[in-house]
């Protein structure tokens, strides 16, 4: 029976490898998300044997009822907009179980012998999978308020902050060690919980905004790993397998976030970002142009090429369908249209991506960075939509600018720039763009979704004339 | 199938080096169903909230704190895959369409 289950845990991991394998195109992705769920299903019914004969099986199938009635609304009623959102919220759910698990286990455990028993290396697994479950759990909530915006956008930072996370971080860690030495000394383990749940919030607070897509690739790393460690405790190759494969998924994904954004892990995670903005204050005024939507319209008919940058503003103002319009029109007339997706569009990894599949924007007019740049001297229109501080040419001249080294789209280098706008605010990073005082740029003030329904309804009038 | 330190840390190592070579190469078009898949995959922890749960020497608060663990990690599969599923079928190459 013992030998059954075990071969059901490496089919299980194996199709959980094939799963992610298969995912790397859009063509074979649907058939990944099918070998995930059957390498869920086979690690389900092991854990079922493998416990077999179940007590307490009340308790386990009301939480599945209840897991599974929750779930499936999740994932239907969700908005696209809104995933960023549930990654986090469902980051948060995973460490808790992790976390949940390790505290049961801990208590459980007290005093038993033989496999049972909680050895030096258990409890070091053990109190690694309740301290990243703990911290995963709160951090992501966290991180769920802010891109909900329920909860300050802003970083929060306040004196001696990092000195403050060290010595609470030194605390938990020595407290860890002694329950590894002495695991019977039960009382000490709320205290750890406890920071480790405290360690999670203070450790998002000084995080702003713009720094999501990192914080949630690495809570996602987080997460994975706690999974992981739970594998080391119960001695079980599966829970080490996938929380691995998790993990460095995380990682990968952080390590492209921060590069796009030109930071450091150390950056991200204790640099406070926000801060530096306030060093670029209002400069003098500058002279710039602007355009009707009837203007722009006859400049994007006459154009052969029109590369689109969508940035989140595109999104906080519901205008892809709009956008899919505007594509369809112009790609009708013959004229060749792109969409230039810089990794951090969107508030997480791909979120862009997302949002323009929805609306059924083609996935192969949607290209990443390193390739469309080579393109946009040849190109006739760059229209920004939405984005700001990845088109800023002084990310590549300016050493004094924050975001100075950042990779750009070089959309500076296209014919003529135009830039659907509300007002000439800075963005996010309230960083002043160049791009918008260049001679062949024209501002196009007004809403995003608004701008590009003026420019698909002046795009017709013009055929019938 | 025994299990200590060492073959734990063996197959650990060996799982992330196939996660970060198969990882790379997913597209950035799909970074997002990504992590969404592998949110779904690291819900796996259901199996230790399974077991620790139908222990017969279950304390009431495993129980607690098993069925709490479970309800959330079932969650997260349940809405990790569908959503995951959504998600990869709105990606349509042209012409595809209509």
């Amino acid at each position: 029976m013992q030998n059954l289950v075990n071969y059901i845990y490496i089919i299980s991991a194996g199709l959980f490898v094939l799963s992610l394998k298969w995912l790397n195109h859009p063509d074979t992705s649907r058939r990944g998300v099918f070998a995930g769920e059957i390498g869920m299903l086979l690690a389900v019914t092991g854990a079922f044997i493998k416990a077999y004969p179940i007590h307490n099986i009340e308790w386990i199938v009301a939480a599945i009822v209840i897991g599974t009635a929750v779930g499936i609304p999740i994932a239907y009623i969700m908005p696209m907009t809104a995933v960023p959102q549930r990654t986090a919220l469902s980051h948060a759910c995973g460490a808790l179980a992790a976390a949940l698990v390790g505290t049961a286990e801990f208590y459980q455990r007290q005093g038993q012998t033989g496999t049972d028993a909680l050895s030096g290396f258990v409890m070091v697994a053990l109190m690694l999978e309740t301290l990243l479950g703990f911290l995963t759990f709160t951090g992501s909530l966290m991180a769920m308020g802010k891109l909900q915006e329920i909860l300050w956008q802003r970083p929060i930072t306040y004196k001696n902050q990092n000195a403050v996370n060290f010595v609470l971080f030194a605390i938990a860690l020595g407290l860890g060690i002694r329950l590894v030495i002495v695991p019977t000394d039960t009382w000490i383990f709320p205290i750890f919980a406890g920071l480790s749940l405290l360690f999670g919030v203070l450790l998002i607070i000084p995080i702003g905004g713009a720094d999501m897509p990192t914080v949630i690739a690495i809570l996602n790393s987080y997460a994975g790993l706690s999974a992981c460690a739970m594998g080391f405790v119960l001695g079980n190759n599966l829970l080490v397998v996938a929380g691995a494969l998790d993990g460095s998924s995380g990682l990968i994904l952080s390590i492209i976030m921060c590069k796009a954004m030109n930071r450091s892990f150390t950056n991200v995670l204790f640099g406070a970002f926000g801060q530096i903005q306030h060093v670029a204050g209002k400069a003098e005024q500058r002279n710039y142009r602007s355009a009707s939507p009837e203007e722009a319209a006859s400049i994007l008919e006459s154009a052969s090429s029109v590369i689109i940058i969508p940035g989140y503003g595109l999104a906080v103002a519901q205008a892809q369908h709009k956008i899919r319009e505007l594509y369809d029109n112009l790609m009708k007339r013959g004229v060749d249209v792109k969409f230039a997706i810089h990794p951090v569009a969107g508030r997480m990894p791909g979120h862009m991506n997302v949002l323009l599949a929805e609306a059924d924007i083609p996935y192969d007019r949607l290209v990443e960075m390193d390739e469309i740049n080579g393109e946009f001297p040849q190109c006739d229109v760059a229209l920004v939509i939405g984005a700001n501080d990845v088109t800023n040419p002084k990310a590549r001249t300016d050493k004094t600018s924050p975001i100075y080294g950042m990779p750009i789209l070089d959309v500076d280098k296209a014919r003529t720039v135009m830039v659907i706008k509300r007002s000439m605010n800075p963005g996010f990073a309230g960083i002043d763009n160049d791009l918008y005082y260049l001679d062949k740029t024209l501002m196009l003030f007004g809403d995003a979704k608004a701008f590009t329904a003026e420019l698909v309804k002046e795009l017709p009038a013009r055929v019938a004339a | 199938m025994t299990f200590d330190l060492s073959t734990g840390l063996f197959v650990f190592v060996l799982a992330t080096f196939i996660g970060l070579e198969v990882i790379r190469r997913v597209s950035p078009l799909l970074h997002t169903p990504l992590m969404s898949l592998t949110n779904a995959i690291s819900a796996i922890s259901v199996v230790g909230a399974i077991l620790i749960t139908s222990r017969e020497d279950a304390t009431t608060l495993t129980k607690i704190l098993g069925f709490i663990a479970i309800t959330a990690v079932v969650t997260n599969i349940v809405s990790g895959f569908l959503i995951t599923d959504r998600m990869v079928k709105m990606f349509k190459k042209r012409g595809a369409q209509k």
